[in-house]
């Protein structure tokens, strides 16, 4: 550590105020923490503090995201080799999911880290540490098969639009991460409804390797297309998929074996998520236990009106199935977007959990509630928290009454 | 019987140096200071000149606005300095002891009305240690504040143990207690005492309360919104424990007392323990031996002073700390981000010394441990400060100075202290007791 910590030394007046690289000062600054953290020493306030810093709440919360992140690049390769009817092993689904996600991660923290880069070399403040959850968030959330430049564009929009016009890390009113899967989702309609989910399965389908009657379609696209028909034969057949042993049988939605977006499969692997979150602390139970009430709630709702083959689903078999569970542990949970009181977050928990599974069932259109869902309760989570508050004020203003009285 | 209630929230941070509960006496101070920055809302107006010979008890400066409040000199002997920063802003007033019990006598007290009495403790110094909320500065001696407080016992970290601060001196802190009976309103004198501490429980005309739990219990302002909480408009008057006894001393002698019991501690103290001394002495003539390079405080590790040893023990404080500095860069391997941190101690559990014994105690140095951020993570200050307050939102009316909306958030009841296991908690490293202390001088600014 002595050799790293003196060659940074030796190297620094180069990017000191004066030196060859200065305008790179921001790059050497943030390389710089990243390996030490600083010899600051408490010059106002509280001699001693918390151990606890930025770069370490962040980093746990990609430790939380790895077991997405591994089963989702097993899960390619598996619904890849499941596509062609082939067997495969451990090592071959691997392989192909890290020749896709590999990639996707490269370009989203690239394009993202650039950015920030850029923003904070302007700004002339230090690299923050946000974009290392959201630039590991926005390939998990990505369609397998969606062209890298779309995610480039995704970022670029997502960092620019979402965060830095608002003032950078801990400013930013919505969920980095949506904003990037938002804007594909409304830019890009029509390639992000095609056969995008499973890798080379356009391809397979044209060279007629895919297996009989296999579309590529994930699970809430399969149920979206049964919304609107009459409860026929068609959405009879659909419905068999998600029977015990069917391609969505509920063990397959929680365990992840199934199509979807490259991290969110997996429901179990949410849910290790979770549990990493909750036990360090990081990531709220409140919103995650409230959020996960709402979406029950609503799916057992749908389930006592019954007005379409949708509605049937069981509400745990709704809250396995797609996004949710991921936005639920990793979106929802964001601090900065999400509601900051205590009640306030219990508030925005069950609405997110409650309108994610509402608007994936009653608008066939937006498949992916939680989304939706997530960046609707970001623009409402100041209103909540504001209701939270003036019933504090209140409750002070009728104390003052009381003891004026 | 007394009532005990039970605060939630809040953290002990347990430190190793501990002071031993035995108490001895310090050397006879060769050099004091009062120091005007200690007496938040003070504006000092000299009464000396440098070279002036005063006794014990005779003033050396006063307040511009309450010009009754007398700040006296704790020993006989000559003004040695007037020590003024930035702007001519007196900073210290400095005196060198003659080594004689020389003091201005102001009659033992012998009883009379309200008017009478704040007259003999504002000219006597007995005053200057009362404070007031809303705003945590020097009282107003004309106000009739609704109640008075008193924290009986301190719960900061390596605090100064009660039993050994009022051993021998329940006679004084009886009659201290009295004298505030006569300056409270209606409310009534209030004191808090840790449950389970029976030191205090013998007191007689006031409310005892007890309190049971982590830091910040200790605090006054803790205690006072647990029990009856400020309302806009209202004025409570807060002084600490020892003062009470300086004060009941004052009045039974008639000379000015400022007595300290301090608690030295901290992992660079060498022989950590209590010692009696005089407010305002200098710390290397207590006797303070810390090593080399540490950084010594006068006052809690929260919320004190970084004096060094040539510094002064400060008007209110009752400890002396000595920590290590944390100068060096720390490895993110080794001691940084991605250490496994067996020493870190951490509110979040983001280290797993979550896991460990509440009692283990961490050596913790002075680095940040991170740098300065924008708010980010939520709930942090609300599991630490047990006020029905939202910290968070009051912090930031603060920085942007909306005066209407620290009100409404309930600015009056809180203190740059209440705040400082806030400041400590913070994963974004913001200066959170400085800017409530902003805020309360802007408020007091705009009301007038």
């Amino acid at each position: 550590m002595k050799a790293i910590h003196n060659l940074i030394q030796s190297i620094k007046p180069h990017f000191e105020e004066g030196g060859k690289l200065s305008r790179f000062w921001v790059v050497f600054d943030s390389l710089e923490t990243f390996a030490f953290t600083p010899g600051h020493v408490t010059h106002s306030g509280a001699h001693i503090r918390d151990g606890i810093d930025l770069k370490r709440t962040m980093f746990l919360v990609i430790v939380a995201m790895v077991p997405c992140l591994l089963f989702g690049m097993w899960n390619i390769g598996h619904q890849y080799h499941l596509s062609l009817g082939q067997t495969s092993d451990l090592l071959a689904n691997v392989l192909v999911g890290a020749w896709k996600v590999i990639p996707l991660i490269v370009v989203s923290y690239g394009v993202g880290l650039g950015i920030e880069f850029i923003f904070a070399g302007m700004r002339g403040h230090s690299i923050n540490e946000g974009y290392l959850v959201s630039g590991m968030l926005i390939p998990l959330i990505m369609p397998v098969d969606v062209p890298l430049w779309m995610v480039a564009l995704a970022v670029a929009f997502a960092v620019v639009v979402a965060k830095e016009v608002f003032g950078g890390t801990g400013m930013n009113i919505l969920n980095v991460a949506l904003t990037a899967r938002a804007f594909l989702f409304f830019a890009y309609p029509k390639q992000l409804s095609g056969e995008i989910w499973i890798h080379d399965v356009a391809a397979s389908k044209a060279g007629g390797m895919l297996v009989d009657g296999y579309t590529g379609a994930t699970a809430l696209g399969h149920l979206a297309g049964t919304v609107g028909t009459a409860a026929d034969q068609a959405s009879a057949a659909t419905m068999s998929l998600f029977a015990d042993g069917g391609m969505f049988s509920l063990s397959n939605c929680f365990l992840g074996l199934i199509p979807g977006s490259v991290g969110e499969t997996s429901a179990l692997a949410c849910l290790i998520g979770a549990a990493v979150l909750i036990w360090t602390g990081i990531g709220s139970w409140r919103v995650i236990a409230s959020f996960l009430a709402g979406g029950l709630v609503m799916g057992f709702l749908f389930n006592l009106i019954g007005a379409n083959a949708y509605m049937t689903i069981s509400p745990i078999h709704q809250v396995v199935m797609g996004g949710f569970m991921f936005g639920m542990v990793f979106m929802a949970t964001d601090p900065v977007s999400a509601a900051q009181t205590d009640t306030g977050k219990l508030w925005y928990g069950f609405f997110g959990g409650l309108f994610s599974i509402m608007i994936r069932v009653f608008n066939p259109a937006y498949p992916e509630g939680v989304m939706m869902a997530i960046l609707f309760m970001n623009v409402m989570a100041p209103l909540i928290d504001h209701y939270v508050i003036e019933a504090n004020i209140k409750r002070r203003e009728k104390r003052l009454t009381a003891a004026t009285a | 019987m007394s009532k005990t209630l039970r605060i939630k929230k809040g953290v002990d941070i347990r430190l190793t140096g501990e002071p031993a509960l035995t108490c001895g006496d310090a050397p006879r101070p060769k050099v004091v200071a009062v120091q005007p920055t200690d007496f938040p809302g003070l504006t000092p107006k000299l009464a000396v000149k440098e070279g002036t010979q005063v006794q014990a008890g005779e003033a050396l400066f006063y307040d511009k606005t309450y010009t009754s409040v007398m700040f006296v000199s704790p020993v006989s002997g000559m003004v040695k300095e007037v020590v003024r920063g930035a702007k001519r802003r007196i900073l210290a007033v400095v005196v060198e002891a003659d080594g004689t019990d020389n003091a201005k006598d102001f009659g033992a007290w012998n009883g009379g009305d309200r008017d009478a009495l704040v007259a003999h403790m504002a000219a006597g110094g007995a005053f200057a240690t009362m404070r007031q909320r809303p705003f945590d500065v020097l009282a107003n001696p004309a106000d009739t504040p609704r109640a008075i407080y008193v924290s009986g016992f301190d719960s900061a970290p390596l605090a100064v143990d009660t039993g050994v601060a009022t051993e021998g001196r329940m006679d004084d802190l009886q009659r201290g207690i009295d004298a505030l009976g006569v300056l409270a309103g209606q409310g009534g004198v209030h004191v808090g005492t840790r449950a389970g501490d029976n030191t205090l429980s013998g007191l007689n005309g006031c409310t005892t309360t007890a309190f049971n739990g982590p830091h910040p219990a200790g605090n006054v302002g803790v205690q006072i919104h647990h029990t009856a909480p400020i309302n806009k408009g209202e004025v409570i008057w807060t002084m600490g424990l020892q003062d009470v006894i300086n004060l009941g001393a004052f009045l039974r002698t008639g000379h000015y007392a400022a007595d300290r019991v301090v608690a030295l501690g901290g992992s660079e103290m060498n022989d950590p323990r209590h010692i009696r001394t005089v407010a305002g002495i200098k710390l290397s003539d207590l006797g303070v031996q810390a090593n080399a390079g540490a950084r010594v405080i006068s006052g809690s590790v929260l919320t004190g002073t970084s004096t060094g040893e040539e510094g002064y023990l400060g008007g209110f404080a009752t400890q002396v700390v000595a920590l290590p500095e944390g100068h060096d860069p720390k490895f993110l391997l080794t001691e940084g981000w991605l250490s496994p941190g067996l020493n870190k101690f951490s509110m979040s559990r983001a280290y797993p010394t979550w896991l460990m014994p509440k009692s283990k105690q961490y050596t913790l140095d002075t680095n940040q441990n991170g740098e300065d951020r924008a708010f980010v993570v939520s709930g942090q200050y609300e599991a630490v400060f047990p006020f029905d307050i939202f910290p968070v939102h009051l912090v930031k009316s603060i920085m942007v100075n909306d005066i209407d909306a620290m009100e409404k958030l309930g600015i009056y009841e809180v203190a740059p202290e209440d705040f400082a296991l806030c400041e400590f908690v913070c994963t974004s490293k913001i200066p959170v007791q400085s800017i409530v202390r902003d805020g309360l001088d802007a408020l007091k600014v705009e009301l007038g």
